[in-house]
């Protein structure tokens, strides 16, 4: 199973921007043993803030640590193998596409893996 | 939000669509897109709106809750920024338009920019109403500061910042309607004290007559709002601030503050720059279109449709409706034919239904009428030719979706007409259901008829939840849930209604707690992520199920649980209960509430070195650090040296207890002993839910035992009365009384024994007050006190072994159990702080 990616960011079909977007570059947060299973790190990544959770399966997620209904701290959030609940007012997300089951406004999705040397890998757009 | 719609993009777009351009992005203008949507016209038009604030749309009729603080400014919101990206509308927020060209079809707004149109739509709303009052405005023409009107999220906004001010205590509100009242309670919630200023003779004078309004001004005034009637504001007093209101012919009132809330007036600027006819509002046809304008249609409070002005919301769905069905093609017979207004609410916290006529006008109109100002009760009823023609309901909206009803359809009346006032043993709320018209608007604030409820039950969802998620009904105000539930269960023909998975005892594991239990134990499942393996459907982890599955196993296995920190709730990670900034706070265990010097010098200690943003006294008799960041935790508990209160778990919270006999010349016994016993013993220990004790130790019961999940009163001859199932939160219940035992020692053993049966038999998330009268005391009496079934022995070992299991949790502050425990999730921005005071 692979980190999940963003089937169709707010960008895809915003107005015509011309911003060129610098393309996946790869940062290195460290060793996975950061993140117990079943839990959430929040990461400060080139000036994002992104939580890091790691499935009881050993896969990780990666999504935008604030929530966008009150601000709060999803890597302090309750996951399983699809969701993460925010603590403060338990709205769900989709840990694969950042979406909300609960009619909240969406996070942000971000590639991440487990590199050879068990270190995570986060790539941001 | 870059300039796609410019002058060039007529030329050079090979978009075949239609250029839809929107002009108010409030509630009409949205909901008329939302229409256009639902009827395929996002494929026949490309849709541009333009509105005034710079926000998404919201809930207008909400911005009272917003100002009393019971609603977040965010969660108002309608349409969110999401939602226009989503349907490809190109939303100019904050941007306001000028005028309209009609013969070259462009609209000019103020940011200078000229947009094509095929298809125009004018939803400019309404705006404050400003009397002429000496000293509103400064010369520059604002409103001067400290003086308000009441319309939008930044008026409130900015009225909730100001009124929050140390200094500012006295508001007059001038306007003594719906809105005004509204703003009034609103501002009482902030601790001030407010005026009404009407110029009307009476309260709400659009929606009732005197009688009506004199019942209403005595349930204000009971809630402490003063009302002056047939008073005229002549001016604002002061110079550089608000200092008081000056009326005619009567003494001036002092104050800090001011609210217009006079009225609104339709936004017709535009109109009339641009040429359009316009006499109290923009004049539209039948088929909201503007008259000799084949592309030009107007919608919402700015409009004038048959010599009629609407304010309300319902009148502008019709008339968003009728104008979609024009727009798109979908229905060229539509017509709005006007609206017969009814109107519900709530005003200042008093149910407020008013329809058609105030008072009967011919001699030969009946006029039955109910008045119990004492309870701020008022019904009057218009009835002509056997057909409801008016109505005022004050005080009680039990009957209001039945006259509503009559009043809309002329249904013929009951002979007896008192019960169109009250239910006298005629049919229920069924009947009434039942009753109902299939068109009946059932939620008034997004629209939801009946027939789409019935329809949507039908159409297989036969739960309240899920139907109110496919309709939206009961999602704005919330005022209808219960009749949304009614005709759901009507609609499901009463067999149907409760949410599958309620019975369970967590959503993710399809089994009732005992039946859970039994499982639990015969496969020896000691841990979270074993249970959902062996019992959850595909073995699927659920995280809404972690947290019940965690306290119940804790329970159930005590020293032998697996525990997998995952599967805890954040609180239960680190021990604190988490703040709405991310932050925790932290309480200390104070045993029956007593306390020592020592220990109120260590926590003044921590609260200084830690910069404690608040330091609060509980309701629990503790001490309160609130605004702890994640990371000081450990240190702030090494720093404390005291025990974990356990304020944040589901679990055994705290011991209240009075003075005792050792001091209070009224006690007959030792209350603050037995309290902090019961604490030592049972402390920590995880249940369903929260668990409040107490202990009095006389029958003045200081310690307000009656209303706790378990409390002890102290009487004469050395006895204790031993109540369960008392509560005074969100819900008010006095215990029921379990037993009268001779010892301290039998208050704990059956304590004990109690709180051990409610933690192996209740629901998860179940409070003692609704479980004990769910089992009953008199069944909960002969099996903890008089052990009929035989338990006792059984419930009092497992007590003891999780009595025997417990440790404090703030040990684990020298070493964390995993890796980052108490690491910040704080993110790098600045999030919404928790006000310091």
């Amino acid at each position: 199973m692979t980190s999940g990616a963003s089937i169709s960011g707010p960008a895809a079909s915003g107005p015509a921007s011309g911003g060129a977007a610098v393309s996946g570059e790869l940062y290195g947060l460290g060793p996975i043993e950061q993140v117990p299973p079943g839990e959430g790190r929040s990461f400060g990544v080139n000036n994002q803030q992104i939580a890091v959770f790691r499935l009881r399966d050993g896969s990780l997620r990666a999504v935008s640590a604030v929530c966008p209904h009150r601000g709060g701290p999803i890597a302090d959030g309750t996951i399983d193998q699809t969701e993460v609940l925010c603590p403060l007012h338990q709205h769900a997300f989709a840990l694969d596409t950042g979406c909300s089951t609960t009619g909240a406004p969406p996070l942000q999705t971000y590639p991440v893996f487990v590199d050879a040397d068990q270190n995570i890998m986060l790539q941001l757009e | 939000m870059t300039a796609m719609a410019s002058r060039t993009a007529r030329s050079a777009s090979k978009d075949s669509r239609r250029r839809l351009v929107v002009i108010g992005n409030g509630m009409a203008g949205a909901r008329a897109v939302e229409e256009i949507l639902a009827r395929g016209g996002g494929a026949q038009h490309r849709i541009t709106m333009f509105g005034d604030e710079p926000y998404g749309n919201y809930n207008r009729i909400m911005l009272s809750h917003v100002l009393s603080g019971d609603e977040d400014a965010g969660d108002i919101f309608l349409n969110s920024l999401a939602w226009y990206q989503e349907n490809n509308i190109t939303l100019h927020a904050g941007i306001r338009v000028e005028r309209i060209d009609r013969f070259a079809k462009l609209v000019f707004s103020d940011d200078g920019r000229a947009t094509p149109y095929d298809v125009l739509i004018i939803a400019t709303g309404s705006r404050s109403f400003m009397p002429a009052v000496d000293g509103l405005y400064t010369a520059g023409g604002l409103l001067r500061p400290g003086i308000f009107a009441f319309r939008t999220i930044d008026d409130t906004q900015n009225m909730v910042a100001y009124a929050q001010q140390d200094h500012h205590h006295r508001a007059v509100v001038i306007g003594g309607g719906l809105l005004g009242l509204e703003a009034a309670r609103g501002l009482q919630s902030h601790g001030i004290d407010v005026e009404v200023v009407h110029s009307g003779g009476h309260l709400l004078n659009t929606q009732m007559g005197p009688d009506g309004g004199a019942v209403l001004r005595r349930s204000v005034e009971a809630l402490g709002i003063k009302v002056h009637t047939n008073s005229r504001t002549t001016a604002i007093l002061g110079t550089d601030k608000v200092q008081g209101v000056q009326l005619r012919d009567k003494p001036d009132i002092a104050c800090d503050m001011v609210v217009v809330a006079a009225g609104i007036r339709p936004n017709v600027d535009v109109a009339v720059t641009s040429g359009l006819p316009v006499e109290r509002a923009i004049v539209v046809d039948d088929q909201m279109r503007v008259p000799d304008e084949d592309e030009i249609y107007a919608v919402g409070e700015c409009v004038q449709h048959r010599g009629e002005v609407y304010g309300l919301v319902v009148p502008v769905w019709e008339q968003a409706a009728v104008l979609a069905d024009h727009v798109t093609g979908a229905d060229p017979s539509s017509a709005y034919l006007g609206s017969r207004t009814a109107t519900k609410l709530k005003v200042a916290g008093v149910d407020v239904a008013s329809m058609g006529l105030q008072a009967p006008e011919r001699d030969t109109d009946e006029h039955v009428v109910f008045s119990e100002p004492s309870r701020g009760v008022f019904k009057s009823i218009v009835i002509r030719d056997s057909k409801i023609v008016g109505a005022t309901l004050l005080g009680d909206s039990r009957k209001v979706a039945y006259l509503t009803q009559a009043f809309d359809r002329g249904l013929p009346l009951p002979e007896e007409r008192v019960s169109l006032l009250f239910d006298i043993g005629g049919p229920g709320e069924e009947a009434a259901v039942a009753e109902l018209d299939a068109d009946a608007q059932i939620c008034n604030c997004n629209g939801v008829s009946k027939k789409a409820i019935v329809e949507t039950v039908k159409g297989g969802c036969n739960t309240v939840a899920g139907v109110m998620d496919a309709t939206r009904a009961g999602k704005g105000c919330g005022s209808c849930k219960l009749l949304v539930r009614q005709v759901v269960e009507w609609a499901a023909d009463g067999s149907v209604a409760e949410d599958p998975t309620s019975a369970y005892y967590v959503p993710g594991v399809p089994l009732e707690k005992a039946a859970l239990m039994k499982a639990i134990r015969q496969q020896g499942l000691r841990s979270v992520s074993a249970v959902f393996a062996a019992l959850a459907p595909g073995g699927a982890e659920d995280a809404k199920s972690k947290m019940g599955l965690a306290s119940l196993l804790k329970m159930m296995w005590a020293d032998r649980y697996i525990d997998e920190r995952d599967a805890r709730f954040i609180n239960d990670r680190v021990h604190a209960n988490i703040q709405r900034d991310g932050t925790f706070s932290v309480v200390p265990q104070m045993k029956g509430g007593v306390t020592t010097p020592d220990q109120l010098r260590r926590i003044a200690h921590v609260a200084d070195k830690y910069s404690v943003p608040m330091v609060k006294l509980t309701g629990g008799q503790r001490i309160d650090l609130l605004g702890i960041r994640k990371e000081d935790l450990p240190k702030v508990w090494a720093d404390l040296d005291m025990p974990s209160g356990y304020a944040y778990g589901k679990s055994f919270r705290t011991v209240k207890t009075c003075v005792g006999k050792d001091f209070c010349r009224y006690g007959t016994g030792d209350s603050t002993k037995l309290g902090i016993e019961i604490e030592s013993r049972f402390q920590g220990i995880e249940s369903p839910a929260k668990l409040k004790l107490a202990v009095s130790g006389c029958p003045r019961n200081c310690a307000e035992s009656l209303v706790k999940d378990v409390g002890v009163v102290a009487v004469d001859g050395g006895r204790w009365e031993i109540y369960i199932g008392g509560a005074a939160g969100a819900h008010i219940r006095k215990g029921d009384l379990l037993a009268t035992v001779d010892s301290p020692e039998t208050v704990k053993l059956l304590t004990g024994r109690f709180m051990q049966y409610y933690r192996e038999r209740a629901n998860w998330l179940e409070r003692t007050y609704s479980f004990v009268p769910r089992v009953g005391i008199d069944h909960l009496r002969s099996v903890i006190v008089d052990d009929s079934e035989g338990l006792g022995a059984q419930l009092d070992a497992a007590m003891q072994a999780s009595v025997d299991n417990y440790v404090d949790p703030w040990t684990e502050r020298g070493d964390p159990f995993t890796p980052g425990q108490f690491r910040t999730s704080l993110p790098l921005e600045v999030l919404p702080q928790v006000p310091v005071r």
